[in-house]
């Protein structure tokens, strides 16, 4: 999947290389890092030749930063996730150490797949940001924060609140952020119990190698058995030695549903957003009802709630009627420029709901085909394994019978 | 299971005797005795040489009284003598006609003609005031006129088991008697009497009985006939009785065998069979090792696996196009499963326990040829442990060679299964994939 589909901009995007460098941090520490050179290619229509056009190289940070710029400007959109930072559902063999080669090789395709999702996003590709992250190699970093995303995200804490308080969100969010809570548990589950089950059948096939051992000095004391030990021997080295590579593979698979694992944490993410406007047109709506009725109170000179004027009305004497008079008249500005408020908050709301639900039918399409291929891929990686043990087993057989 | 007559000769008196002993094939005779003096390998099977002059030359045992002429024709060293038969096996009872012999006479080119059929089974735990303790039961069938009936059914505990070994080690002290398995398995054991233990212990001794059913000269011995036939209390009795006059003999031959430490010299084929019996103890027990260490990490995969299968449809309740395909992967998962299982049962049922017996074997051996270094004197002693040990080694190389066949076929057949499973969910997915094109197209 190299192609952008979108068919305005056709361009190739690939992370081909990576290399360690070392330089200097924020706190003149010297300190090891991991680059990774983006190239993007554009493809000219008529021939389908393509053209090297920009080549820059990034690290794991500057696509961090991306990212939360794009969760910031596009709190609708089910924003793609980078690939983990540090090595998780790890099973023994595998390092968890980031400089492995095998991780950083791993990363290297899970910032590539990033920005290949961001690319086909048909909202996303258009981002002024992103392209500069693909062309401007110096400078992207300043320009990134002077658009100063970080002063408009939303704090955590406002946000919780708004999760714990919000009365009406539209029902089909709430089942969005139960299936993805969901999502998130299964997956985390059978990620591990795969690395266990990993792990064991690691075991199992390299003990088979210290039979290749053995039946070759056992081979030394026999006459006859001597040979078909020797090369059943050799087999069972050949056994021992298969499950490196599929293994290797199936480390893929789990990377695609580790994609899919932290995909449910983006969906979160515009749920959240959803409580959150709503919460703000819940409040709006509440505080403008309050006004309201203060001023009817005013008006008619009834008071049916409780307030602390009307308290300090009663203790010190009623103000008088000019004084009444403004107050209203203040009221009453507020109540407009509230309605107004209410008004756009809810249209924006229902932008929001909209344009985010259109983005999660998307996502929702491209996480059933996705998905679906990557557990064909699983069954493929199986008859692989399957076919691979038939034949090992079946000359080791051979040497068996002709001992 | 080596054959009745397949290899060499098994005897603990002079080699004339043995002819009559088992019936054995002149071939299999050559191959024990037929060494040039120059003293090749000692394991040389097949090669049809004939009887050579050495045996004529052989000493024979103090024990032994009778010399006779060696005589090719085995039938008719059959027919003499047949009290041939008791000094051999040291039993006090005669064996009936020579014409019930002929039926154990067994050429090359004769199918097997076993006349003697053991099971050990059914496990019953037995309570007394004193102690608790397994009896198993075990069913003979037999052909053989010495035995008053055709079908015999008895139960015996493993203390009888352990008295029987012994008899057998008192009467033919160079032999290779098959071995017992362990009294008791100190690692990891909680009960005395799991019955994973249990089970383990009625295969073993099943393995040694029809070791010894199977062995020509250990079949004949009296001890073993009464162990398969007599009923509680005649055997209780028959137990309590001193060793008697002829294994009184046995035991001045291994008397004599022991005391004849220090070797002087020593036949190459000794040196080659010390050797041989040292690495292969060597091997045998790391084979062992690594075996059940494989049993342990399919157990544990297997644990795992069964796990990973259900997670699948945990998933699918969440999910609406998923489901099926979900649900199709956790029942592939779950049907490799059983495929394990299986794989896992046919690996304890065969190569763990022929693996394991030849431990014990081994470990028997090394004790064994310390009687090897014998002097001249009690060559015969050496010729007869010799040809057992050629019997023995053929049998060997058989069995392993059936054991590990066996493991090839187990799991050629666990990955022809699991790759049946997969093939057809891909087959379905493909299908689906374009009865769903297809609809789209509509």
């Amino acid at each position: 999947m190299t192609e952008n589909n979108f068919s305005l901009k056709k361009i190739e995007i690939s992370v081909s290389e990576a290399e360690k460098r070392t330089g200097r941090n924020a706190m003149n520490m010297q300190e090891t890092y991991t680059a990774y050179l983006i190239e993007t290619r554009s493809v000219e229509h008529s021939d389908g030749q393509s053209v090297l056009t920009d080549s820059l190289w990034r690290r794991y940070s500057e696509f961090e930063l991306l990212r939360n710029y794009l969760l910031v400007y596009y709190p609708h959109i089910v924003v793609p996730p980078l690939p983990e930072k540090r090595a998780e559902f790890v099973w023994h063999k595998l390092s968890a150490d980031n400089m492995d080669p095998d991780f950083v090789e791993r990363r290297r395709i899970g910032l590539e797949n990033f920005l290949l999702r961001v690319a086909s996003h048909p909202i996303l590709c258009r981002d002024k940001i992103f392209y500069l992250f693909l062309t401007q190699e110096g400078n992207w970093k300043e320009t990134v924060n002077e658009t100063g995303f970080q002063l408009k995200a939303d704090s955590r804490l406002k946000a919780l609140n708004a999760t714990f308080r919000v009365k009406n969100p539209d029902k089909r969010f709430i089942e969005l952020k139960h299936y993805s809570d969901e999502l998130q548990s299964v997956i985390s589950h059978l990620l591990r119990v795969r690395a266990r089950v990993a792990d064991r059948l690691y075991g199992v096939y390299k003990v088979h190698g210290n039979y290749g051992r053995v039946f070759s000095e056992w081979s030394a004391i026999e006459k006859e058995m001597g040979d078909g030990l020797q090369s059943a021997g050799h087999h069972m080295d050949v056994y021992a030695a298969s499950i490196d590579d599929i293994l290797e593979d199936e480390e893929h698979y789990a990377d695609q549903l580790k994609e899919y694992l932290f995909y449910a944490e983006a969906l979160r993410a515009v749920c959240r957003k959803h409580e959150l406007t709503q919460y703000d047109l819940e409040t709006a709506a509440q505080d403008l009802a309050a006004k309201k009725q203060q001023c009817e109170e005013l008006a008619t000179g009834t008071v049916r709630t409780f307030s602390l004027k009307g308290m300090t009305t009663k203790l010190f004497g009623q103000e008088t009627p000019e004084q009444r008079e403004a107050r209203i008249k203040m009221l009453e500005e507020q109540i407009k420029e509230g309605e107004q408020q209410l008004k756009s908050k809810n249209l924006e709301g229902r932008e929001f709901v909209k344009n985010a639900w259109a983005d999660i039918e998307r996502f929702k399409e491209q996480k059933n085909h996705d998905l679906k291929e990557a557990l064909i891929s699983y069954a493929v990686m199986q008859i692989s394994m399957c076919k691979k043990g038939i034949q090992v087993w079946t000359n080791a057989k051979e040497c068996f019978s002709k001992m | 299971m080596g054959k009745l007559g397949e290899t060499g000769l098994a005897a603990t008196a002079g080699p004339a005797r043995t002819l009559g002993m088992e019936g054995e094939c002149r071939a299999s005779q050559a191959r024990s005795w037929g060494l040039p003096a120059g003293g090749a390998g000692g394991e040389s099977p097949g090669g049809d040489a004939p009887l050579s002059g050495s045996i004529s030359s052989s000493a024979l045992l103090q024990a032994e009284v009778l010399d006779l002429d060696e005589d090719e024709d085995d039938l008719e060293v059959f027919s003499k003598d047949a009290s041939l038969m008791d000094m051999n096996s040291f039993s006090p009872l005669m064996p009936t006609s020579p014409l019930s012999m002929i039926n154990q006479v067994k050429f090359e080119d004769e199918p097997d003609l076993k006349d003697l059929f053991i099971t050990v089974d059914e496990p019953e735990s037995h309570v007394t005031t004193i102690e608790t303790f397994i009896t198993y039961r075990i069913i003979t069938k037999t052909s053989r006129g010495e035995f008053d009936s055709s079908e015999f059914e008895v139960r015996r505990r493993y203390q009888d088991f352990l008295w029987l070994k012994e008899k057998l080690e008192e009467a033919h002290p160079t032999l290779v008697i098959p071995p017992l398995p362990e009294k008791f398995i100190v690692k990891g054991m909680v009960e005395r009497f799991n019955d994973d233990f249990i089970e383990t212990r009625r295969k073993a001794l099943h393995r040694f009985l029809n070791r010894v059913a199977d062995h020509p000269t250990l079949t004949f011995n009296e001890e073993f006939k009464i162990f398969l036939t007599a009923q509680a209390w005649e055997f209780s009795s028959h137990k309590k009785q001193g060793p008697g006059l002829l294994s009184r003999m046995g035991q001045s031959v291994r008397a004599v065998a022991l005391s004849m430490r220090g070797v002087k010299s020593r036949p190459e084929e000794f040196m080659e069979m010390n050797n041989f019996i040292e690495i292969f103890s060597q091997k045998i027990n790391l084979i062992d090792k690594i075996s059940q260490r494989i049993y342990k990490e399919e157990r544990e995969y297997l644990d795992e696996m069964k796990e990973y299968g259900p997670i699948h449809i945990l998933w699918s309740a969440s999910e609406e196009d998923l489901a099926d395909t979900l649900k199709s992967v956790a029942s592939c998962i779950d049907k490799c499963c059983k495929a394990t299982e299986k794989r896992m049962s046919g690996f304890s049922e065969a190569l763990l326990p022929v693996v394991h017996e030849y431990v014990l074997y081994s470990e028997m051996l090394m004790l064994t040829e310390e009687i090897g270094k014998l002097e001249d004197k009690v060559e015969c002693a050496n010729n007869a442990l010799k040809a057992d040990w050629e019997r023995w080694k053929q049998n060997m190389q058989n069995d392993i060679k059936s054991a590990f066949t066996n493991m090839a076929e187990e799991n050629i057949l666990y990955y022809e299964q699991c790759l049946a499973t997969w093939e057809s969910f891909l087959t379905s997915q493909t299908d689906l994939h374009l009865e769903e094109a297809s609809e789209d197209k509509l």
